[in-house]
């Protein structure tokens, strides 16, 4: 659907997407993570012929953008980042110009406004200024205008950002909605929500690929290492650490907590093998009140820190 | 062709639906009737000649203040990256644009018109020049909105857009009243670049093709190099 070759940006002297490669496929959810001034605003940006790449192509479908922009920009409907919609317009009046420039017919224009305003939520502000509307409004306002022609690709520049609890979760189920039909690319520095809503995940760091693939295909390339959370009912923490230590797998016992008879510890440990049956064996013969044991697998947000750590 | 159209009457209804244009509109009408009249019955005579003679030196004012915000608040907002976004071309966003600030002008005269009414009531008007003085003036309000439209497109701070427009458009009005001490011949050459020459010529009722093409011309390389500017920033 959509294929990036070789995307490159630079502003001025200061290179903001480095060689950039990547597919999109008809239908998926693709994540695009990164910290702060990673590119993937600008990255956005060039997809939606906002920015013309220093070099590189974008390809959506057979179009290029470099010479069929106006094709692209029919096929993608855009949410920038903190959805800068004109502050002196009526929300109505701003979805109807948004309809009239993406060319729907006079006679679905105010069917399709009503659809969007009851998908999004934004029924009850159709007549209040925009510059009057709280930023989760705003925010689904310019969701609304993002899939006024039913675009077939979505990109969405940090949808949940600034919004509360509630608003997050009420996007996220619209996107998840919306994202069983469309193309959607979506940027985000929340690894939960990229872990929610994505099938496929770029992480992205100072301007280049740094991983890409499936959640779990990442999880499960990014390493051996792992913590094991236990929890027993003990007053000697050194008389635990000493006998878990004989267990070849375990490189650390790392003290957590130790209050009113129980101590909390991280079990640090390395290898493919599953330790849990030889762990539970030395716990079983000591006679130790065992209340937690839990492995901790390997969140997306240590692979990002790994991969994304200064230095 | 019609996403122009909408961005113009996006951009023309924005003027109305703020106070931006009856604020302006009434200024214009409360400096022009002021400055006119006040000398128009001293003169006795039934003509608008000293209403058009205001106009270059009002416009200069007048039409950057009307024009500063159409870049600058998008580029301010931020707005200007869901435009550019849409299915549009640069091209119809500037002509929408342009086009909707050369009518805001134009709907800024309509009301005096009721002067020249008024006045053929009082003496014999000459029609003629009348006619012609308004010609002239939409081509004058058509050419500094195109200069408004450079000046707000290369800021993002609607104070230096009003103040850059307003100084091209002075020096277009002025350009051969500060040089007067330069020797004739190249008075007469900076003369023929000044806006104020070709108003006048117009505004006397005759209708001449070099003074058409030259408000056309500036429309036009003012609204090339919006297009530059606006490229590249992309």
């Amino acid at each position: 659907m959509i294929k990036i070759e070789n995307l490159t940006k630079y502003y001025g002297k200061t290179c903001a997407v480095d060689e950039i490669s990547f597919e999109i496929r008809k239908g998926e959810v693709l994540g695009l993570l990164g910290p702060n001034g990673a590119g993937k605003t600008t990255t956005m940006r060039m997809l939606t012929c906002f920015l013309q790449p220093s070099s590189g192509d974008i390809k959506v479908k057979d179009f290029s953008i470099e010479e069929n922009a106006l094709e692209i920009k029919k096929l993608i409907g855009y949410l920038p980042e903190s959805a800068p919609l004109y502050p002196d317009m009526i929300v109505y009046d701003y979805l109807r110009f948004i309809a009239d420039v993406r060319g729907l017919d006079k006679g679905s224009i105010a069917s399709q406004i009503k659809a969007l305003a009851g998908t999004c939520g934004i029924n009850e502000v159709m007549h209040k200024s925009i510059n009057e509307l709280s930023k989760g409004y705003k925010q689904r306002v310019g969701l609304a205008h993002a899939m006024m022609n039913d675009p077939e690709i979505l990109v969405l520049d940090e949808p949940t950002s600034g919004l509360d609890p509630n608003q997050i979760v009420e996007i996220r189920d619209i996107i998840k909605k919306i994202g069983k039909e469309k193309t959607i690319i979506l940027s985000t520095h929340i690894l939960s929500e990229a872990e929610a809503t994505c099938d496929r995940i770029v992480i992205i760091n100072k301007g280049r690929i740094v991983a890409a693939g499936a959640t779990d295909e990442l999880k499960r390339e990014a390493g051996s290492d792992y913590i094991m959370q236990v929890s027993v009912k003990h007053n000697n923490f050194e008389e635990i650490s000493n006998s878990l230590r004989n267990v070849t797998e375990v490189n650390d016992v790392i003290l957590v907590n130790d209050e009113n008879g129980t101590i909390d510890f991280h079990l640090a440990c390395s290898g493919k093998k599953d330790v849990r049956p030889e762990i539970y064996e030395v716990i079983k013969n000591n006679n130790w009140i065992l209340l937690e044991f839990h492995m901790e697998s390997r969140t997306l947000e240590t692979i990002f820190r790994e991969l994304t750590r200064e230095g | 062709m019609t996403n122009t159209l909408n961005i113009f009457r996006k951009e023309l209804k924005g003027y109305f639906i703020s106070p931006i244009a009856y604020i302006v509109i009434s200024i214009f009408l409360i400096l022009t009737g002021w400055f006119f009249f006040s000398t128009f019955f001293l003169y006795g005579q039934a003509e608008m000649r000293g209403f058009f003679s205001l106009l270059p030196i009002i416009f200069s004012f007048i039409i950057p203040a009307v024009t500063m915000r159409l870049f600058s608040e998008e580029f301010n907002t931020g707005s200007y990256e869901l435009l550019l976004t849409l299915p549009v071309s640069s091209l119809n966003i500037i002509l929408g644009k342009f086009l909707a600030a050369a009518a805001f002008a134009a709907i800024m005269l309509l009301p005096t018109i009721f002067y020249a009414i008024f006045i053929s009531f009082l003496g014999d008007l000459d029609w003629g020049p009348v006619i012609g003085g308004y010609i002239g003036a939409v081509l004058m309000g058509a050419a500094f909105s195109a200069i408004g439209l450079f000046a707000s497109s290369i800021t993002r701070n609607q104070i230096i857009a009003f103040i850059a427009g307003m100084s091209l458009c002075f020096l277009l009005t002025l350009v051969d009243k500060i040089l007067f001490f330069l020797p004739e011949s190249a008075l007469n050459f900076f003369q023929f670049l000044g806006a104020d020459f070709h108003f006048k010529n117009i505004s006397k009722g005759v209708i001449d093709s070099r003074d058409l093409l030259y408000f056309i011309s500036i429309c036009f390389v003012m609204l090339y190099s919006t297009n530059l500017v606006i490229q590249e920033k992309s």
